[in-house]
């Protein structure tokens, strides 16, 4: 049994890595991540651990030196927000293309124009094709647990893809929680030890990195690089099983909140969810059947098993943190798409709320159940994509 | 169970052959190509030296030899920087396929 302690976000995520130790870390700080760096940077200069800090000039240098270290062989962490993996972007292709299980903790926050530093999914969202894994935390203890697990996610052997580890930025990464710490040497056993595959510095067998592949070749390789993703829920579960065994914490692919009876349902990410339960319980107590599903492997999306879990649900609410201007909501998206499948497909609606760190309050997840049951009712969207708690 | 063409793909297109470049010629789509004429050739080696792709072959004597087509481009950097003997290039450059 591990212990308990009082810590934000950053902390929490810190923390793991400094029991994880991985060999190579580059960073470049950015808000609201840069307090979880420089409490890591700490561990370092203190010799807590023997990774090496590269101070690097920019996320674009902090993610190239993180691709090199990984194909040199290293295990290799970092973590960034908004810009800064904004910044990240064309190397963030080229890690997930190399298939190097880089793991980088993202504090989730808006991008510009304007200026915002507070917590909202547009960074996350923009990176969402890049083939990365995306897995979304609802608090610190999440944020630190999936932390935990996506060292063994990534680096599995059948997959080897990188994975980002997302929380709310300040709502969760700077909030003071209760998380409970796993003892150092089980996580030590956990995550286990690196085993590259074709590492550079084996200079025994030499190899090259990064050839050009054009026409001839490339649509196979992307082809290749779908199947890898259909194989990460079976690997998330797994180490999700094994975590559980370890913890007793059990994590799957969505969080599924009083979903099994429900008649309307909402679908929302990360910290909103908890909020989103507290009314859910108001509501039940009167009596409403309402329910939530909390994604939390976003890419890739388990499009089949959502499907499944909405398959009874008449109406749904998908509330986004992010907007695709010109497009729906990108979670509303996908939701769609898992509702493609099915036989009776319930209405739909999509909210936009809590753009730059607005606040998510209980009305608003009143407001829209009140509307979920009207759309339950009668049958009818009056309109299918809206901005909540925005000012008319 | 055979598999698909897509799935024998090496893992992140790491190429774990040494010097397999080689196997790759680059010289296919040159429309100039540079002539090497060996009596006005005076071994300075700038031609050597300036060639981006090392298609100027140098024997074991160290004395210079004719092409290599195989990855020659025919940038023409060769002819523009031969000095030639007493003013006669020793490159020049030609139409390809003339």
């Amino acid at each position: 049994m591990g212990k308990i302690v009082a810590v934000t976000g950053n902390e929490a995520c810190a923390y793991a890595l400094k029991q994880i130790n991985p060999d190579v870390c580059a960073a470049y700080p950015i808000t609201p991540a840069t307090d979880l760096m420089q409490r890591f940077s700490g561990y370092v200069s203190n010799g807590q651990v023997d990774t090496e800090l590269v101070l690097v000039e920019s996320e674009h240098s902090a993610m190239s030196a993180c691709i090199g270290a990984a194909a040199a062989g290293g295990r290799v962490a970092t973590a960034t927000s908004s810009q800064g993996l904004a910044l990240m972007w064309e190397m963030l292709y080229i890690a997930a293309g190399t298939r190097l299980p880089i793991v980088m903790p993202l504090v989730n926050r808006a991008l510009s124009a304007p200026l915002n530093i507070h917590g909202d999914h547009s960074d996350g969202m923009g990176a969402r094709d890049t083939g990365w894994i995306q897995i979304y935390s609802e608090n610190a203890q999440e944020a630190y647990d999936n932390l935990v697990q996506s060292f063994r996610i990534a680096e599995h052997l059948e997959i080897r893809v990188p994975a980002m580890v997302c929380m709310d930025g300040f709502i969760v990464s700077h909030s003071i929680e209760r998380v409970e710490y796993i003892d150092d040497a089980d996580v030590k056993n956990f995550v286990g030890k690196f085993q590259a595959v074709h590492p550079l510095l084996d200079l025994e067998h030499p190899k090259s990195y990064g050839p050009l592949i054009l026409a001839d070749l490339y649509h196979e390789y992307k082809r290749a690089q779908h199947e890898v993703m259909t194989k990460v829920s079976g690997v998330v579960l797994e180490v999700a099983a094994e975590f559980e065994k370890m913890t007793g914490r059990k994590y799957g692919l969505f969080e599924e909140y009083r979903l099994e009876d429900a008649e309307i349902a909402i679908v929302v990410m990360s910290s909103a969810a908890g909020t989103t339960k507290d009314i859910i319980d108001q509501y039940r107590d009167k009596g409403v059947k309402v329910g939530l599903l909390k994604p939390r492997m976003f890419r890739p999306f388990p499009f089949t098993q959502v499907a499944e879990a909405l398959k009874h649900v008449k109406a749904i609410a998908v509330l986004d943190r992010a907007d695709s201007f010109g497009g729906y909501g990108p979670l509303f998206s996908e939701i769609a798409g898992a509702v493609m499948s099915m036989d009776h497909k319930p209405a739909m609606i999509n909210k936009i709320f809590g753009l730059g760190g607005r606040d998510y309050l209980p009305d608003q997840a009143e407001q829209v159940i009140d509307e979920l049951i009207k759309i339950a009712k009668t049958g009818k969207v009056e309109a299918i994509k809206e901005y909540i708690g925005v000012r008319e | 169970m055979s598999k698909k063409f897509w799935e024998i793909l090496p893992q992140g297109a790491v190429v774990l052959e040494a010097g397999s470049s080689a196997k790759f010629k680059t010289g296919t789509w040159r429309s100039m190509r540079p002539k090497w004429i060996e009596e006005n050739c005076i071994q300075c080696m700038f031609c050597w030296m300036y060639c981006p792709d090392m298609s100027v072959k140098v024997n074991a004597e160290g004395k210079r030899e004719d092409f290599d087509y195989d990855y020659c481009k025919g940038c023409g950097i060769c002819a523009l920087e031969c000095p030639g003997k007493k003013g006669n290039k020793a490159i020049v450059m030609e139409e390809e396929g003339k």
